[in-house]
């Protein structure tokens, strides 16, 4: 370890400063997406460039940083991160959400729930919400700037005609404060209650669109939606087979080539510890499955 | 209901005073001046470069003129200068109280998005948060414009020229315009689909009382959809009169001229 | 009786300027009156001017001086001299035209085309197609044409649609072109019991006809436009 080499979280002083001027700017404009001069990372675009930089910003040495990527602590992406500000701040890592001071995230919101003073950095790709209907950037800047939002609903207008219900799953757009239309990064849209009224704050980052947003603590936040096809958050019907979980966001895992499968808590740290508390699914012994089936078929 | 009507009528809905506009030396569009009463149809002709698509440009608020005026009455009655109105006043009357007939469908469409949101998108935009009534005015739309209703779930790139023109018809009427601005709306197509969309926009006018300002270099629509025309020349309007007046007693040489350049049908 | 038409002293001349300017002197000194429930026909050679008072009277045709009178509800108008929203209420409310050619848009249905004018007026569709097709049956249109564009008629049947079009509003003046030009005896006939009943309701007529028969029919005064001629 030559911690040295690096400053404190990887970017310079003057750059952290810029990037904390962008961020109390969103905070004071919930949901609005601010320009700010975004860094060349030692990773490719996408694999969180942004919210990297958002965390290299706010990041104190007494933090304790957890890191997921679609709920996981456990994956490439996770890992990397986590093990980057380990290098190049020395800060405290976990995968306890509980423990965690600031979480980065990529495609999900813990299962538990956020307390005050905890920090949720979110990873996007794509900040504009109407970027896929109307590809101007003057255009849609002069949208959110006269609250024109009338295109947002063209797009789940889209998905009723075409699926005959609203088929968004991720990225489904909210409106924050009663003001700005935004795009929750793709997280699913099972997560979206859990941003309104938060007590935790939340910051998005888009490292290669340039745009810091952000939801500050108990802040409104409201699924688009009509009055006849409501907002409904979506998950699998089924309970967690290693942890029981009914009401957790699931991941479908493919077990075989033969169309078997299993539902798991996508939140590995949730399930781990539901586990750990004692709660079982069908198949949580996992390793002893042929006992397990023995005992059922006796 | 008649006095309400001729009240109502009695005062114009849109005044254009001394409008001029100059791009540096060049003279666009000079000191035109003229009112657009609730159900009457403008028509503009004149050649290109003529001033005639700068002045349609500065009526709907598109473009500052350098010099002059254009005032508005509102929903509320109330009469205001175009340039008093904030950006935000300007869109909202853009999608509510006003359509634009572009000549090119695809810039007043949404090309890659279905029918029925292209109709529905002014709705939404004024609030409608109702799938299935937005859905039915889209549908009743359609077939106002002859679209067959199953074709509701397609876009507007999979249809014809003349089914697009149409269609941002619809789009434009929803909201129950009183005024439409139209530029050329049936350039660009073939004589046959011309004649249909001719006669659809002129019983749509008539059924909704439209007021109507309508750029055309083709006498053949002045005559069927105006009431009256200004002939343009050079950013000036050189003759003005009700439309069969000055297509059948044209004053000017250069309105003969134009006259005289139709071929007989 | 007050004139329902008082024309003083009009006068049109034409100025071709893209035949160097000449000038085309086309009527002058025109005045005559025609009263409620009276028919003129304007008599004359072919190039004296007929058509041309005809389109003056409507105001198709601007006036370069004089007067024209209409008796518009509540008032008399100067036709000369009024605004082009005027001239075109007077259109809807107190002037009908028939001319001599059915001007129509390609494709919508003769009924219509009859119809339009009353629709215009505020009648619903269904009693303005009602009216329509008793004047198509009166001039032998048969009904299976009702449903086809004009276009694809015969001259005679054109013109029978275009007289329907002409007769079905109950308007005060009516100007006629050439009613019975392209048409058999008894379509002829059918035109003039036509302009005997608008005579009973009391509408103004003013109209061209070159069959001496028919002129005799309905004339209750000629005026010959000879006087008229502008001297070229």
């Amino acid at each position: 370890m030559n911690a040295p080499a690096y400053n404190f979280a990887y970017l310079d002083e003057q750059t952290k400063r810029m990037i904390r001027r962008a961020i109390l700017k969103a905070i004071a404009i919930p949901g609005y997406q601010v320009p700010f001069a975004s860094r060349e990372m030692p990773m490719p675009y996408g694999w969180g460039t942004g919210g990297v930089q958002v965390t290299a910003a706010i990041l104190g040495p007494a933090d304790v940083l957890k890191v997921i990527d679609q709920g996981s602590d456990d994956t490439t992406n996770a890992i990397s991160i986590r093990k980057f500000f380990a290098k190049t701040a020395g800060v405290a890592t976990t995968t306890a959400t509980d423990e965690a001071t600031v979480i980065q995230t990529r495609h999900r919101i813990p299962e538990t729930a956020l307390r005050a003073h905890q920090v949720l950095v979110y990873q996007v790709p794509i900040p504009e919400p109407l970027r896929f209907l109307e590809p101007r950037e003057t255009e849609t800047r002069r949208m959110h700037a006269l609250a024109e939002y009338g295109l947002m609903h063209v797009k789940l207008y889209e998905d009723i005609a075409r699926f005959g219900h609203i088929a968004t799953a991720y990225a489904y757009p909210v409106k924050v404060n009663a003001r700005y239309v935004m795009d929750p990064s793709p997280t699913p849209k099972f997560d979206n209650p859990k941003m309104d009224n938060c007590p935790a704050l939340q910051l998005f980052g888009a490292g290669r669109e340039k745009r810091i947003y952000a939801i500050p603590p108990y802040t409104q936040v409201v699924s688009l939606d009509f009055e006849d096809h409501p907002f409904e958050p979506y998950r699998f019907n089924a309970p967690c087979a290693l942890c029981g979980a009914e009401n957790s966001y699931l991941d479908e895992i493919v077990t075989d080539d033969k169309g078997g499968r299993m539902f798991v808590c996508s939140d590995t740290d949730y399930c781990e510890g539901r586990q750990a508390a004692g709660h079982h699914g069908s198949l949580s012994a996992a390793p002893y499955k042929e006992k397990a089936q023995e005992a059922a078929n006796g | 209901m008649a006095d309400q009507n001729l009240l109502e009528n009695d005062e114009p809905l849109l005044v254009a005073r001394s409008l001029s506009k100059s791009f540096g030396r060049i003279n666009a569009c000079r000191d035109v001046s003229f009112s657009l009463y609730p159900g009457e149809v403008l028509a503009i002709v004149g050649e290109s470069g003529s001033g005639k698509s700068t002045l349609l440009q500065m009526l709907s608020g598109q473009l500052a003129p350098s010099a002059g005026q254009v005032s508005y009455r509102m929903r509320d009655g109330v009469t205001r200068d175009l340039a008093s109105l904030g950006e935000a006043e300007r869109r909202f009357l853009f999608r509510t109280d006003w359509g634009f007939v572009h000549q090119d469908p695809a810039q007043g469409l949404r090309m890659a998005v279905s029918a029925g949101a292209n109709v529905g998108e002014r709705l939404m935009a004024v609030g409608w948060n109702h799938y299935g009534r937005i859905r039915d005015t889209a549908s009743d739309w359609l077939t106002r414009v002859e679209i067959d209703t199953a074709r509701i779930d397609d876009a507007p790139r999979t249809y014809s020229g003349g089914m697009r023109q149409r269609l941002q018809i619809a789009r434009n009427l929803v909201t129950e315009p009183r005024l439409v601005f139209m530029d050329e709306p049936t350039g660009g197509l073939d004589v046959s689909v011309q004649a249909r969309l001719l006669d659809l926009l002129r019983s749509l006018v008539a059924e909704l009382n439209l007021a109507v300002v309508i750029v055309t270099h083709d006498l053949a629509v002045a005559r069927l959809l105006s009431h009256r025309v200004m002939v343009m020349k050079g950013g000036r309007v050189i003759e003005t009169g009700l439309t069969d007046q000055v297509l059948d007693d044209p004053r000017e040489p250069y309105t003969q001229l134009l006259v005289s350049s139709i071929l007989p049908p | 009786m007050t004139a329902m038409i008082d024309i003083t002293d009009a006068g049109k001349t034409f100025t071709m300027h893209l035949q160097g300017g000449i000038e085309l002197p086309v009527v002058r000194g025109v005045t005559f009156r025609v009263n409620p429930g009276e028919c003129v026909v304007l008599s004359g050679p072919s190039g004296a001017g007929k058509s041309s008072i005809l389109k003056m009277i409507f105001g198709n045709y601007r006036c370069d001086s004089g007067r024209i009178g209409i008796r518009h509800p509540g008032q008399v108008v100067d036709l000369a001299t009024a605004e082009p929203r005027q001239v075109l209420n007077i259109r809807r409310s107190t002037i009908g035209y028939v001319s001599q050619f059915l001007r129509a848009v390609p494709r919508v249905a003769s009924i219509d085309v009859v119809a339009e004018p009353l629709i215009v007026n505020g009648m619903s569709r269904t009693d303005a197609q009602a009216r329509a097709g008793e004047l198509l049956h009166r001039l032998n249109i048969p009904e299976r044409l009702w449903q086809l564009p004009p276009a694809t008629f015969s001259g005679g049947e054109q013109q029978r649609v275009n007289i329907a079009r002409g007769f079905i509003s109950d308007l005060p003046i009516l100007l006629l072109d050439e009613p019975t030009a392209s048409l058999d005896a008894v379509n002829r006939a059918v035109v003039v019991e036509l302009v005997a009943e608008k005579k009973r309701q009391g509408v103004a007529m003013v109209a061209i006809v070159h069959d001496d028969e028919i002129r005799h029919l309905i004339a209750d005064r000629i005026v010959d436009v000879t006087s008229f001629a502008a001297a070229a």
